[in-house]
């Protein structure tokens, strides 16, 4: 009935209780000046710029945005930004999975040093990884000038804008699936095997199912990131225009060339979809957590 | 019970299966992170150590380190200061709106740099919000050092403040109450109770925080005007230098914040070992 946490959280409840009552206060100290400075900062420093853009989107009238999206040039960089982000999540949802189980599963050589190596795209600088991702992967470089001896060429061309965006979006992949291959029961595993189920049934039935939320949230994430991807993809890329060339980058160019209404454009619709992919994990969130209550 | 012998059995995959998964994950790890991180020191050090340290006594790479760090002097206080108070307030009270709060401050982590730069530019260029009144004022902020401080900031404002909040979610607020109780002000419950206790998250959140803000690229590129010697920060020398085809003098500089990324993943590791030896402390004390 009792557990030592609910009575521990009771007694500390209590003991909260005394302490405000020999106080003469309900609140710890501080609350006016730390939400008033945080809510200050906020608002001058994200709340203040994303309404100037919503504002200015918003002037935009229907026609123009209209235009936008029918130049031949928009619509190819948003196709291939969409298309290389959706295929890099995709490649990094497998692959993240497979690294995830290895690490938590398995013990070998060299596994802490991988394990601490996953977070390297995200505490690396974005341009320096762009340029080392270029001189590995360029015609000369020591790995592409073994593709271009197939005749692949992994530096600009569509395949290179693929490489940066799985490079930027791995961390988020094996990041989110590993807490959940770490938590999951290995005695439904055991339940499953002695039932007569063979490793691989137990595993298609048992294990993955219940990682399929942690996937889905992973490859979201490694997808929001990619989509909005600059500093690793543009060196590699080339940015050949209708073929080669990101959202973020016409972005830039519509910028250097003074057209920020046209870059405002662009930039509403790569907000948009980051934010109906937000709303899309906080579902997925929202999901999880009914389905682990009602257990 | 340790992990390992409760891997018995029937939760454990066959050896060659075992060595398969190893084999990718190793083999996608060496072409995806070991290289990239490899190459940049190969090709930084390549041509020896001279032309090493000639490229990093140039004018304009030693005037990009410094605008560098200028930004980041000037960022990484302030959103440390704001991760402390937004912490603070949204983990010690209750108040309608809270989690829409800590939703916008997670914002920036999901608006693309670029878009990052062009709102600024929206706000403080010549036809934005607030630009002619500062041009009045003789104040440039877009492509000049106030931009390239500002966009710094917008990219970075949530790094602290993720840190702290769920660690002081956890910690609850029942030892700041005794100490209030105790007849403790508010500065010495804050200095003396809570800092302690959130010691090693705030350190990792300012690195990571210092690491970002020193590297980043997309945003810093739209509000600066990319002048030499000027506007540029690091990673903008990089982008310059190596469109001149001058590689070895942008990787000299790259290795720098390569480096820095290093210790970043260092400190993490380190900082993860510290938390596990804490909790399995506290579980022995039970």
């Amino acid at each position: 009935m009792y557990s030592i946490k609910s009575i521990r959280a009771k007694l500390n409840k209590r003991r909260i209780m005394s302490a405000m009552r020999a106080t003469q206060i309900r609140r710890l100290p501080g609350f006016g000046l730390t939400l008033g400075f945080t809510l200050f900062y906020v608002t001058l420093m994200i709340v203040i710029p994303i309404a100037a853009l919503l504002l200015k989107a918003s002037s935009i009238s229907m026609e123009e945005l209209v235009e936008t999206f029918k130049t031949p040039r928009v619509q190819a960089s948003l196709r291939l930004t969409f298309g290389a982000s959706l295929l890099a999540a995709t490649i990094n949802t497998f692959f993240g999975f497979i690294a995830a189980w290895s690490l938590v599963r398995y013990r070998f050589v060299g596994r802490r040093l991988i394990d601490s190596l996953i977070d390297l795209p995200f505490a690396m600088p974005t341009a320096i990884s762009g340029i080392a991702l270029m001189a590995i992967y360029a015609p000369t470089g020591i790995v592409g000038k073994h593709f271009l001896a197939w005749g692949i060429k992994t530096a600009i061309s569509p395949l290179g804008v693929l490489i940066a965006l799985i490079f930027i979006g791995f961390p988020f992949a094996v990041r989110t699936m590993q807490p959940a291959i770490e938590e999951l029961e290995l005695e439904a595993e055991q339940a499953s095997a002695s039932l007569g189920a063979s490793r691989f049934q137990t595993f298609l039935r048992v294990t993955l199912p219940s990682l399929i939320p942690a996937a889905l949230t992973g490859f979201t994430l490694a997808l929001a990131r990619a989509l909005g991807e600059y500093g690793s993809v543009i060196f590699i890329a080339g940015n050949l225009p209708m073929r080669t060339e990101i959202a973020s980058l016409l972005i830039v160019s519509r910028l250097d060339e003074n057209d920020i209404v046209g870059a405002c454009a662009i930039a509403v619709v790569m907000l948009a979809s980051t934010f109906v992919l937000l709303l899309t994990i906080q579902g997925i969130q929202w999901w999880i957590e009914r389905k682990t209550g009602r257990n | 019970m340790s992990r390992d012998s409760r891997l018995s059995q029937a939760s454990r995959d066959p050896k060659w299966i075992q060595w398969i998964l190893i084999g990718i994950t190793v083999g996608f790890v060496t072409l995806f992170l070991i290289l990239p991180l490899g190459v940049i020191f190969w090709e930084a050090f390549r041509k020896g150590l001279k032309t090493f340290a000639i490229a990093l006594s140039d004018r304009n790479a030693r005037s990009a380190i410094g605008l560098t760090l200028l930004a980041t002097a000037i960022c990484v206080p302030l959103n440390m200061v704001f991760g402390l108070a937004a912490a603070w307030a949204t983990t010690k009270y209750s108040f309608p709106g809270k989690s829409l709060l800590i939703s916008i401050i997670d914002l920036p982590f999901a608006i693309s740099p670029v878009i990052a730069g062009l709102m600024l530019i929206l706000l403080y260029g010549i036809h934005g919000w607030f630009g002619a009144a500062l041009q009045s004022m003789g104040l440039q902020v877009i492509f000049a050092v106030p931009g390239v401080v500002l966009a710094t900031i917008f990219v970075t404002v949530p790094f602290v403040a993720r840190e702290l909040i769920p660690v002081m979610q956890e910690q609850g607020s029942e030892q700041e109450w005794a100490a209030i109780s105790l007849g403790a002000s508010a500065w010495q419950t804050f200095t003396k109770v809570t800092l302690p206790n959130i010691f090693l998250p705030l350190l990792y959140g300012v690195l990571l925080c210092t690491a970002r803000a020193m590297g980043e690229f997309g945003a810093v590129s739209v509000v600066s005007s990319n002048i030499r010697g000027l506007t540029n920060t690091i990673p903008l020398q990089i982008d310059a230098l190596y469109n001149d085809y001058n590689a070895p003098a942008a990787f000299a500089l790259a290795s720098i914040l390569a480096t820095l990324s290093i210790i970043t993943l260092l400190a993490k590791s380190w900082l993860e070992s510290k938390i596990e030896h804490r909790s399995k402390e506290s579980e022995e004390i039970q």
